[in-house]
């Protein structure tokens, strides 16, 4: 039987963005997670519909916290882009240095949200309304608490041998879900904090 | 690094010839001998198997409870079981056959063949595929480990609240019920990222989207609907257990939550759920067909579009099963529009099938056999469906047997009819051997009279009036006949499994040698050995139509310049599949089965304190790192 070759050879082994499977990997687990996101929402909001008591028991939380959470979230967008351009150009100088800031501000992120949490007026136990503003906080503490881990790790491991060539692709891809992380949060800060003040 | 070292470490496949290449890819792509590398092994055809293996046993168990659940019935006034085991037989036999049968088989296969049909040497994140089927194996063993130990959910497949919670059912049954849920349900959203991944990203050359065999493009939808339905149970069951365990009130009416919320969440899922357990029996029906048709399945852009329709509509119907819960009429009224929309994508897909059929040259196998058992009962099922899906009828026979008859006709016959025949058809191409003929056919004849007069009745039995859930029945309502049949059906239709059963083993033994590609089939899974070498293929395809095996005639094209000694595989583009990068694909690694193992312990710990999460997130977090952190330096590379 005759028989051609196409010769890969000479591909590289690894690449940047949505050329590589890691990429296609985080976009589908955004996706996943989006929907839970959402269809949390979409509980909050049936009940709000729903239940007549709804304005008497949906308590205005304080905005002290969540808009010093709002601030640093946003701010934390720029090193992030940074991070995926210097990962990008393989620059390990500026990779190194972007990931102990991102590394900070999670850190400082995860501060704040605990603070959140205690200064709560209302407990998940008291009604729906306390139960759903628990659930939708934590659900997205929860992505916080991961990435920032999974940021911690990845600082440590490009100060070690192992930091070159495909865990540039690794940065890049921590930096994309991290987009997913402070775009995910503006719709549940609007519901949570804005919508009962209406 | 020595230069013999060296130069062995960069072998391509160009260099070596035939043999030689394939005995050092199978080395490079193998697994380990002993406890750790069972556990290790990230080949995903050995996980694939094991996914099969695991959802037959709890096919098994399932039948098993239905059967005991049909004795009960077989006469009236019958003490066969009490009323309390007989709530935990119905609630272990739908969750056995919804969340630890019918959505894993569908995964079982998926991560099997698609890597095989699309031309690649293994899944997309292999570890993951590992470790997805590890939470599953544990979910399902917390669940009957539960039952074996006296911690039964009694509340019905679908948990509905108020009965599920705290003060009307006290007890762990229906915190196992959930957390199960948890375990099964991330495995299977790690199967689909890994399925979606695998179909978008490692094609092989040449394999663009209008190349996509039918059965992967089935998948695809297939994956996408679980990703975008399993959140909501995922959820929902959260939620139920946080009610039980912390006291949450989502639920709960007096401190503004609602009941109907449950049902809502549970079925944004549930209904999507009824296509996610659909969608591979169609997939098989289509490779099916078009097989033993020996033609192309007419309408290939129409059945592709018919799948992303059914996706989207799937998504549009959940409301009609609460058609009784007191609806404003402009809701009822549009899902009852949707559910008789979804009937136009399906038929479209019959049509086509039934097109390919007419045109081909049928050959009557034990699988074409089935499809053809699958045509009729699920039709059967789906014009009880459009009469359910009108509001005046669902409210007269709700709750009663009609729709378990429905529902039966639908699942069994849109997926395991589909699935004998899956069996039949690949069984050659996983063990090397034929299955009998012979035993496949009365097989056939003992699964499709015993379905048909266990489940047919019961329309019967709905329209007279007969409710589901209820252990006994009077004998005054003359009920006890039809019941008694239905009985009887069922035992034939039991039988039917055993049969296969025996066929399966006595042929894995002695069954006739299969070859590469004993049907004559035209997808990449035929185009290498029986049972297939750890590496898949030897030599990557190249694609050149739709149906590579029966178009490349004389000339075949091939992938050059891998290297040997690593994994390396194939990375294309998203459309196209022109390659791209090589990508080096994961080695086993024990990681995955520690963090399962962690995983299920915390899950299983947080039934009874919510610190077992507190305590168990770090060790999940450690053995993730364990995992993921690269063990050499080319690792990088």
């Amino acid at each position: 039987m005759a028989r051609s070759v196409i010769d890969v050879s000479g591909l590289p082994t690894y690449a940047f963005g949505s050329r590589v499977t890691p990429w296609w990997g985080t976009f589908s687990f955004c996706l996943l997670e989006g929907t839970g996101f959402a269809l949390g929402i979409g509980g909050y909001l049936y009940l709000a519909v729903t239940n007549k008591d709804w304005p008497k028991d949906a308590v205005p939380l304080s905005l002290l916290w969540s808009a010093l959470f709002t601030l640093v979230l946003v701010i934390s967008a720029l090193p992030n882009f940074l991070i995926k351009r210097a990962a990008t150009r393989e620059s390990l100088r500026s990779v190194r240095l972007l990931l102990l800031i991102m590394s900070a501000v999670g850190l400082v992120l995860i501060g704040l949200r605990i603070m959140e949490f205690s200064a709560l007026p209302v407990r998940w136990s008291d009604n729906a309304y306390g139960s759903f503003v628990w659930l939708l906080l934590g659900l997205h503490g929860v992505h916080v608490l991961t990435d920032v881990a999974d940021t911690l790790v990845l600082t440590v491991l490009m100060f070690t041998r192992h930091g070159t060539g495909k865990r540039f692709s690794d940065a890049e891809d921590n930096a994309f879900y991290w987009y997913f992380v402070v775009l995910s949060w503006f719709p549940l800060y609007a519901v949570l904090y804005w919508l009962p003040r209406f | 690094m020595s230069p013999a070292v060296e130069e062995r470490h960069e072998t391509r496949d160009t260099d070596l010839g035939d043999e030689e290449l394939r005995v050092r890819l199978s080395k490079t792509w193998g697994s380990a001998r002993g406890l750790i590398g069972i556990l290790s092994t990230v080949d995903h055809k050995i996980i694939g198997i094991r996914y099969a293996v695991t959802a037959f046993v709890f096919l098994l168990a399932g039948g098993i409870m239905a059967i005991i659940m049909r004795l009960q019935l077989a006469r009236p006034d019958s003490h066969l079981v009490d009323a309390e085991l007989y709530n935990q037989l119905f609630t272990m036999h739908g969750t056995t056959m919804m969340f630890l049968f019918g959505v894993p088989v569908g995964e079982a296969f998926a991560v099997y063949l698609v890597p095989l049909m699309v031309g690649t040497r293994n899944i997309a994140f292999p570890r993951l595929n590992a470790f997805s089927y590890y939470v599953y194996l544990f979910g399902g063993l917390m669940l009957w480990g539960g039952f074996a130990l006296s911690i039964r959910p009694d509340v019905g497949w679908f948990s509905y609240v108020p009965l599920a919670n705290l003060n009307f059912t006290p007890g762990k049954g229906p915190d196992y019920w959930a957390q199960m849920i948890t375990f099964t349900e991330v495995a299977a959203l790690a199967v689909s990222v890994e399925i979606v991944v695998t179909v978008l990203k490692q094609r092989a050359p040449g394999m663009t989207l209008d190349r996509i065999p039918l059965f992967v493009w089935t998948l695809l939808v297939h994956s996408f609907i679980i990703i975008f339905a399993m959140p909501a149970i995922m959820l929902a069951s959260s939620m139920l257990i946080m009610e039980r365990l912390v006291g949450t009130q989502f639920f709960n009416p007096d401190a503004g939550g609602d009941p109907l919320l449950w049902q809502h969440l549970f079925w944004f899922f549930g209904h999507p759920e009824v296509y996610i357990i659909f969608l591979p029996g169609t997939a098989f029906v289509s490779a099916i067909v078009a097989t033993f048709s020996r033609r192309p399945v007419f309408g290939y852009l129409p059945m592709v579009l018919s799948l992303i329709a059914i996706g989207f509509l799937s998504f549009g119907l959940w409301v009609h099963h609460m058609f009784v819960t007191g609806l404003p009429e402009i809701g009822a009224a549009f899902f009852t529009a949707s559910s008789m929309a979804i009937a136009i994508p399906n038929g479209v897909q019959i049509f086509c099938w039934i097109a390919t059929l007419w045109d081909g040259k049928p050959v009557l196998k034990t699988p074409l056999i089935f499809v053809l058992g699958f045509f009729f009962i699920f039709v059967a099922g789906g014009l009880s469906g459009v009469m359910l899906a009108s509001v005046p009828i669902d409210t007269q026979v709700h709750d009663t047997y009609f729709v378990v008859a429905h529902f039966h006709y639908v699942l069994i016959g849109g997926t395991v009819f589909p699935l004998v025949a899956a069996v039949y058809y690949w069984f050659p191409k996983v063990t090397g051997r034929l299955m009998d003929e012979r035993l496949g056919k009365w097989q056939f004849f003992l699964a499709f009279t015993g379905f048909n007069i266990t489940f047919f009745p019961m329309h019967l039995l709905g329209l007279h009036g007969m409710p589901r859930r209820v252990y006994t029945y009077p004998a005054e309502t003359g009920w006890g006949g039809l019941n008694l049949l239905a009985s009887a059906g069922a035992l034939l239709f039991f039988a039917s499994f055993l049969l296969m059963l025996y066929n399966m083993i006595a042929s894995a033994r002695s069954g006739a040698l299969a070859g590469d590609n004993p049907w004559g089939a035209d997808t990449l899974e035929w185009a290498t050995s029986s049972p297939p070498q750890p590496q898949n293929f030897d030599r990557i395809p190249c694609v050149t139509s739709g149906s590579p095996l029966w178009d490349q005639g004389d000339h075949k094209a091939v992938v050059g310049g891998l290297k040997v000694d690593e994994r390396e595989l194939v990375v294309t583009s998203l459309t196209e599949a022109r390659p791209d990068i090589r990508e080096e694909s994961p080695a086993p690694s024990i990681w995955p089965f520690l963090a399962a193992f962690a995983t299920a312990a915390a899950f299983i710990g947080s039934i009874y304190t919510p610190w077992a999460v507190t305590w168990g997130s770090p060790v999940v977090a450690i053995l993730l790192v364990a995992w993921f952190w690269p063990k050499t330096i080319e690792e990088n590379v």
